[in-house]
This record gives structure tokens, C-alpha cells and sequence, in this order.
């Protein structure tokens, strides 16, 4: 799978589309393919304050469970809720139809601090080392 | 991290398998999809490397009566070719390992957990005290590869060359000898999946060799299977897995598995006194099935509660790919009453999900339970 070049990505394998004022963040090709068997996804409600770095949820696969870690700051303005019914989509579309949260940013300069898709595919590369 | 492998690791390997360590064991977990492998077990076949799992050899005039003394099986009822499943118990009277029993014309073969192997040779070798008999941990030399699934018996019969036995009609928890690729072996009708099908002792060097064969005589109908699936496989089945509902915390009778516990046997065995009042007394603690209502899964560990008072605990949980939701296992005080069982939540990481209580196991071919209701 190609990972989209327009988008920024996270150390902790959530990516990041930006939409002006809002952030539409999901998990990564890669998150998908060590998770593996998808279980359950635990996505917080619309109006939620997220904060860089800070866990906004989780995601079960048949083995184990992961945090899924705010890339940027704001208020949930969107949640894909159907998303629970079709966690097919997170692995099939993980860029596209698997988007998680939509969030209103509070402090745009924090996609800085976030990784190109070079970078992201470099920091990967370490990871499995 | 030196990790012991297995005669098959270089398949696994060529197969793409995602290793990790089991026991101080290079496994695959999985080749591709758990759910996958899993279905395929119950649609069709699959192929299991068990190679990291113990077997001891026991031989001499009073082998029988040596494993008689540290199970808590009849062992000197087993006829030649039986197999019995049997638990190694402590004086206490708790579990020390699970393990099966095979009759051979000259010897038992006692197979056991991975974990154990160690223990249970230590174990033996303490309660041997004088009798004429010997134990040969042949774990290294002879290999363990299992077929599980409804296909077993198409595929197998035709990667070996002969069977003492009648494929069709052989006895579910028996053992005949074997002619695997021209040497003399051993296929037994045992498992833990639920499932028909075979578990093929052979000599180490050969398991390469079947494995192959029995990919290519099967075709798309048998898969490689890893421990991920095993263990789905098995917790539908309702199966124990030591580690997990059982320990040296637990007894035959809470585990539900008074069954294996022969204690009128003629042979005095390690834990007999205190297993008849265990037995006579009631288990504090019932090993119970239960559905989650929820997608959240349940994992060993987590509290089951009535209301805010913890009643028991999970020990074993995971989606239940036939089913199509999360299954647990778990030791529920025996206090709590039917009624009772309507209010049990479980905490999964600060979420209390609901759980419904069901009888095990899960899952059962010959019972027609749980079948059916698989979704896509």
C-alpha cells in the first residue's frame, strides 16, 4: 500500500489529514498490519477534548490491545461511530474510509512536530530493528 | 534471546509465519489471519506444528505403576492403544500439569505441556523410588505434528503409507502404529480443537518432510495453523490451558474436570488424600463459560463482579471467530447463584461489560452446538 505523501504521520502510527481548521486522524497501514485480526475500536464522543500524546482511545485485535494516541489538540467535532459495525474498513481503507476522529485544532504549529511520510517510513525501519 | 526451535522452524519461516517466543520456543502464532485459520479448522483442515510440547518415553516392568502414582488417572486400566487424558497433581492436591497418556506395546508415552516438561521429568524422577522402570524425555528426537478439522482423515491417509487401524472408524482418544515415510510411527485420534483428527508422532528428521506432504496432498483444503488459532480453537471447545485455568492454585474438581480424578484406583498417587476431601467438600470455585455483550474482549485477569463485589476472574478470553463474539472462561465463586448470574460484569480496563453466562463447551461438533451461527 502506498502511504499518502499529502498527509503527516505520528511516531505512534496515527496519521493526520488536514482540512484547515480540523484534523481528520486515523491509524496507519502499518498500525493495521501488527494489529492484524481486528476485535473492537473505542473512539470517545463528538464534543471530547483531545490532547497531543495523550490516549483517546483503543483498538482490540484477537491478541492485544493498543492506545490510540492524539496526534494534535482540540475538540472532536466528528466521530466515524459506524466505524464499531466495520472495523474492515480500518485494514482495508486505513487512509480513507478507516478515518477515526475529526478534531477542531487547538494549536495548529503542534503538525510540526509530526513526521513526512519519508520520515515516518524511516522511523518504521527502526522499529522492526 | 536464544530461543529453542522446533525441526519444522525452517517451514514456518518459508510460510511467512509471525514467530514469537512460547515458553522459551520459537512458535508461530500465526501465518496470516487468526479468525482465518481458525475457520479453517472447522470448515476443513489445518496443520499444526507441536513439536515444543514434551514427550516422555516411560518403560520397565512397573512403568504403569510409576505414572499411576503421579496422575490421577487409572493408568493400569489402559489397554494397549488407549490414550487417557490425566493430570499430574501435587499433595495438595492442585494441578502440577495436564497431560495425555498413550498405551504403547512396550511403553506409555506421556505427553505434556511445554511449560511443564522441565517439572514434570523433576516431578517423576522424585517419585520414582524404587520401581523397575525408566523415563526417556524423547522430546528432540520424536516430532509432534497434529491434522484438526472435519478434512483430517482425506488428507492424512493419503501422506501416510499405512495405519494399524481403521481410519474411519478409529477411536476418538486412541493410538495405533503407524508407517510415515518408510519408518515406523505413531497416529493417535487426539486433539484440541474440537474438531476430528490426528496427531502423528514421527521421527524428527521426517517432520519436514510430512509437513510438506501433507500441504501438497492437501491442497486448498488443509492450511498451517498457528498458536493463535490453536488457542481460539480450544477455548471454544471449552478445553483448559495450563497457565491459564489451570495451576498449582487449582484443583480438578473447580476446573471441572473431576472426571480424570480416579481415586478408588489400586495405586496410591501423590495428592489422593487430599483430592477425596476436595472432592467430598465441594470446589469453592467453578470453572464457567461465559458470552461478553459486548466487542470488548475479556482476557485473563480481569474481575468478574455482581454489582461491586469481585466474584470471580477471568482466565481465559478471546473473539470467538464460529461464534462471532468475545468468549471467556473464567472461576466464578461457587456462592453465586443462578440468579446471581444475570448481574456479572466484567471490568475490561475500567469498562464493566455485561457478561452472559453459558454452559461449555462453546463449541461441540458431535453435540451440534454452536454451528451454524458463525457469521461471514
Amino acid at each position: 500500500m502506498s502511504r499518502p505523501a499529502d498527509l503527516k504521520y505520528a511516531r505512534t502510527h496515527e496519521w493526520v489529514r488536514v482540512d484547515g481548521p480540523v484534523a481528520e486522524v486515523g491509524i496507519t497501514d502499518y498500525a493495521t498490519e501488527q494489529l492484524n485480526d481486528l476485535a473492537f475500536v473505542d473512539l470517545p464522543e463528538k464534543g471530547t477534548t483531545v490532547s497531543k500524546d495523550v490516549r483517546f482511545g483503543e483498538i482490540e485485535s484477537t491478541k492485544s490491545v493498543s492506545d490510540l494516541v492524539a496526534p494534535v489538540s482540540g475538540e472532536i467535532i466528528e466521530v466515524h461511530t459506524e466505524l464499531a459495525d466495520e472495523l474492515e474498513k480500518i485494514s482495508s481503507s486505513p487512509y480513507g474510509e478507516g478515518w477515526m476522529i475529526r478534531v477542531r485544532m487547538s494549536d495548529p504549529s503542534q503538525l510540526e512536530s509530526l513526521l513526512s511520510a519519508e520520515e515516518y517510513a524511516a522511523q518504521i525501519l527502526t522499529e522492526e530493528h | 534471546m536464544n530461543l529453542e526451535r522446533t525441526c519444522l522452524a525452517g517451514e514456518h519461516l518459508a510460510l511467512g509465519a509471525t514467530l514469537v517466543d512460547f515458553n522459551g520456543w520459537e512458535m508461530p502464532i500465526r501465518y496470516g489471519s487468526i479468525p482465518e485459520e481458525h475457520l479453517k479448522v472447522r470448515l476443513s483442515a489445518g496443520l499444526f506444528d507441536l513439536c515444543h510440547m514434551g514427550r516422555l518415553e516411560i518403560t520397565g516392568r512397573q512403568a504403569s505403576e510409576w505414572v499411576g502414582r503421579v496422575t490421577t488417572g487409572d493408568i493400569d486400566a489402559l489397554k494397549p492403544g488407549a490414550a487417557r487424558y490425566t493430570l499430574v497433581t501435587n499433595d495438595a492436591g492442585t494441578i502440577i500439569d495436564d497431560a495425555i497418556v498413550y498405551k504403547l506395546p512396550a511403553s506409555l508415552l506421556v505427553v505434556v505441556n511445554a511449560s511443564n516438561r522441565a517439572t514434570v521429568v523433576e516431578w517423576m524422577e522424585a517419585h520414582r523410588g524404587s520401581l523397575d522402570a525408566k523415563l526417556i524425555d524423547r522430546s528432540r528426537e520424536i516430532a509432534m505434528v497434529a491434522v484438526q478439522g472435519p478434512l483430517s482423515t482425506h488428507i492424512l491417509r493419503d501422506a501416510v503409507e499405512k495405519l494399524d487401524s481403521d481410519w474411519d472408524g478409529m477411536k476418538y482418544y486412541s493410538i495405533a502404529a503407524a508407517r510415515v515415510l518408510g519408518k515406523d510411527a505413531w497416529i493417535a485420534r487426539t486433539g484440541y480443537t474440537g474438531e476430528d483428527g490426528f496427531e502423528v508422532y514421527l521421527d524428527a528428521e521426517d517432520a519436514p518432510v510430512l509437513w510438506s506432504r501433507l500441504l501438497e496432498v492437501g491442497g486448498n483444503r488443509i492450511g498451517a495453523i498457528g498458536l493463535g488459532a490453536r488457542d481460539t480453537l480450544r477455548l471454544e471447545a471449552g478445553m483448559p490451558l495450563y497457565g491459564h485455568e489451570l495451576d498449582t492454585t487449582t484443583d480438578p474438581f473447580e476446573a471441572g474436570l473431576g472426571f480424570a480424578v480416579k481415586l478408588e484406583k489400586k495405586v496410591e498417587f501423590v495428592g489422593q488424600a487430599s483430592l477425596r476431601s476436595r472432592r467430598e467438600k465441594g470446589p469453592g470455585r467453578k470453572l464457567t463459560g461465559f458470552r461478553v455483550e459486548s466487542r470488548r474482549v475479556a482476557r485473563q485477569g480481569m474481575n468478574i463482579l455482581k454489582d461491586r463485589e469481585v466474584v470471580g476472574v477471568v482466565t481465559s478470553g478471546a473473539p470467538s471467530p464460529t461464534l462471532g463474539h468475545p468468549i471467556a472462561m473464567g472461576y466464578l465463586k461457587s456462592s453465586v447463584t443462578e440468579q446471581d448470574c444475570s448481574l456479572l460484569k466484567v471490568d475490561i480496563r475500567g469498562n464493566l461489560e455485561a457478561l452472559a453466562v453459558v454452559s461449555l463447551p462453546f463449541y461441540s461438533r458431535t453435540r451440534g452446538k454452536g454451528r451454524g451461527t458463525g457469521r461471514s
